[in-house]
C-alpha cells in the first residue's frame, strides 16, 4: 500500500525519473506537468475526446485513463517524438500543414498519434479506414476533411519516413 | 477532474491480490480493482467513486491474459485486452460474435487497454460484451481467498452497473461455448456515432440442421433494461422452420412488445423498443444466413 510513488518513464527514447508523486497522478499530467512535454493535451479527462492520445508499446492509449505509475517499464511515444533531427517535421506532420489539417491545434497531437499507429498497421488505408481509425479523436475546428486528406497523402509518401513506432 | 487521493496497491501474484483484498474488505476499506481502466478511470476522474484503495491488477497480466481452446469451450482470461480478442484467429473461428462485438467497442485507444473482465464487471447494460456473455450464457469464474466459484452469465448481471461479484472476489476467467457446426452468430447495434454506447444492441446465435431449418436459436438484447436480457425462450416458434425476413420481423415485433426500456435524452422508451425489435430481427436473420452458409 502506498501513497507516494517514484518511477522511471521512457518517453521518446529518453528516460525520465518521476520522484515522489501521488499514485493518482495521471499519465497525461505526468507528461505535461512533471516532464514538461506539453504536446499531449488534456480535453475531456474521461477518454472520449482523444486529445490526450499517446502511444504506449506502439499502441494508442488515452493518457488521461492511465496512472503515470502504470506506464513505467513501457515505451511511450508522444507528439514530441514524431519530429526528426533538427526538429524536422515528419511526412505526416508536413501533410497536416499542407492540407490545413489543424486550426487551433488542440486535437492535433492526438490525431497525429492515432494516425501514426494507423499507418504503421495499415500503410495504405482507404478513406473509410482512416475515418474509422479517427473515430475516437474529436475536432471542433476543421470538420475532419482536411485531416483525412492529410493522412491519405502521408500514406502515399515513403512509409519509413513517417517515423517508426516503437513496439513491445 | 482528477481522482480523489487513494492508496495504490499493485499485487504481483493472484494469491497476494486475493489475500490483501480479503484483508481490506475485513477492515471495511473500500477497494476498486483497476484492470484496463477504460471504465474505472473515468469514474475516478469524475469522482463518481472515491475508494480508499485502488488495486492495480495489471501485475497479474501473465496469469490472467490468455485465450485457450478447451474443446467445447473457449476460455478467456479476464485481463485479455479488447484488441487481442478483436484480432485473435481462434476467436474469429470459434466465437465470431466476439470478434464482431469487439469491432463495435469504443475506439482504437479504448481497445488497447480495456479488458474483457473489466467490461463484464462494469456491467453497462448497453455494452457489447455483457450482451454476448448473456447470449451465450458464458461461465464466469470468480475467485476469493477462500473459494473459487463459477456462475452462468445470466446470474452474473444483477442490475445497472451491478453484478454478483462480492467485494472480496476477482473475476479471473470467462468460458464461452465454442461455435458448433452449422451455426451462425451476429450482433447488431445502433449508436449515434460509431463507437458510442449503443442505444440498443441485439445478439443472436442460430444452429440449423442439414436441411437449413433452425434447430437451436438464441437472442439477447441490451440497452433496454438494467441488464442485458436473454430472450431465447421466446424463440420457440422458430424451431424446425425456415423463417423469412418477414417472419422474423413479425416475431420480433411481438416479443419486443413486452420490453419496458427507460427513456433518456438519447432515445425515449418507444424508440428503444422499436429499435430492439428491428435489431433483433436483423441479428437473427444474419445469424441464420451465416448458419446456412457455414454447413
Amino acid at each position: 500500500m502506498t501513497d507516494r510513488v517514484s518511477y522511471t518513464l521512457w518517453v521518446n527514447d529518453h528516460a525520465y525519473r518521476v520522484a515522489d508523486v501521488e499514485p493518482r497522478l495521471l499519465l497525461a499530467d505526468v507528461l505535461r506537468d512533471v516532464l514538461g512535454l506539453t504536446g499531449t493535451h488534456v480535453g475531456c479527462e474521461h477518454g472520449a475526446c482523444g486529445a490526450c492520445t499517446v502511444l504506449v508499446e506502439g499502441r494508442p492509449v488515452r493518457s488521461c485513463l492511465m496512472l503515470g505509475v502504470q506506464a513505467q517499464n513501457t515505451r511511450i511515444q508522444t507528439v514530441e517524438g514524431l519530429t526528426g533531427p533538427n526538429d524536422a517535421l515528419s511526412p505526416l506532420q508536413e501533410a497536416f500543414t499542407e492540407h490545413h489539417a489543424l486550426q487551433c491545434g488542440f486535437c492535433t497531437p492526438g490525431m497525429l498519434m492515432t494516425a501514426t499507429f494507423l499507418l504503421a498497421e495499415n500503410p495504405h488505408p482507404s478513406r473509410q479506414a482512416i475515418r474509422e481509425a479517427l473515430s475516437g479523436n474529436l475536432c471542433r475546428c476543421t470538420g475532419y476533411q482536411n485531416i483525412v486528406d492529410a493522412i491519405e497523402q502521408a500514406a502515399h509518401s515513403d512509409t519509413e519516413a513517417n517515423g517508426s513506432v516503437t513496439k513491445g | 477532474m482528477k481522482p480523489y487521493a487513494f492508496q495504490l496497491y499493485t499485487p504481483q501474484t493472484l494469491e497476494e491480490a486475493l489475500d490483501v483484498l480479503e484483508q481490506l474488505t475485513d477492515e471495511g476499506l473500500s477497494v476498486k480493482l483497476l484492470a484496463g481502466g477504460q471504465s474505472l478511470m473515468p469514474v475516478l476522474n469524475m469522482r463518481l467513486a472515491t475508494p480508499d484503495v485502488v488495486m492495480d491488477l495489471n501485475g497479474l497480466n501473465a496469469l490472467l491474459n490468455f485465450i485457450s481452446d478447451d474443446g467445447p469451450y473457449i476460455r478467456i482470461g479476464a485481463l485479455t485486452r479488447h484488441y487481442q480478442l478483436e484480432t485473435a484467429e481462434i476467436i474469429s473461428r470459434c466465437l465470431p460474435i466476439v470478434t464482431e462485438a469487439e469491432r463495435l467497442i469504443g475506439h482504437v485507444a479504448i481497445r488497447s487497454r480495456g479488458t474483457i473482465g473489466g467490461s463484464l464487471v462494469h456491467a453497462d447494460p448497453s455494452a457489447e460484451l455483457p450482451l454476448v456473455a448473456t447470449l451465450m450464457n458464458a461461465r464466469m469464474t470468480l475467485q476469493s481467498k477462500r473459494e473459487t466459484r463459477t456462475i452462468p452469465a445470466q446470474e452474473f448481471f444483477l442490475a445497472y452497473l451491478m453484478t454478483n461479484v462480492e467485494s472480496n472476489e476477482i473475476l479471473t476467467e470467462i468460458a464461452f461455448p465454442s461455435l458448433p457446426n452449422r451455426s451462425g452468430q451476429a450482433i447488431q447495434e445502433f449508436a449515434l456515432r460509431h463507437g458510442d454506447f449503443a442505444i440498443a444492441v441485439a445478439g443472436a446465435h442460430v444452429t440449423v440442421d442439414d436441411a437449413g431449418a433452425i434447430v437451436h436459436s438464441r437472442l439477447a438484447v441490451g440497452g433496454v433494461g438494467p441488464t442485458p436480457l436473454d430472450m431465447s425462450a421466446r424463440l420457440a416458434p422458430l424451431e424446425g422452420t425456415h423463417p423469412t425476413a418477414a417472419d422474423m420481423d413479425h416475431l420480433m415485433a411481438v416479443i419486443c412488445q413486452d420490453l419496458e426500456p427507460d427513456g433518456d435524452i438519447h432515445a425515449d422508451s418507444a424508440y428503444r423498443k422499436d429499435l430492439a425489435g428491428t435489431l433483433s430481427a436483423r441479428a437473427l436473420a444474419t445469424a441464420l444466413q451465416r448458419a446456412q452458409d457455414h454447413g
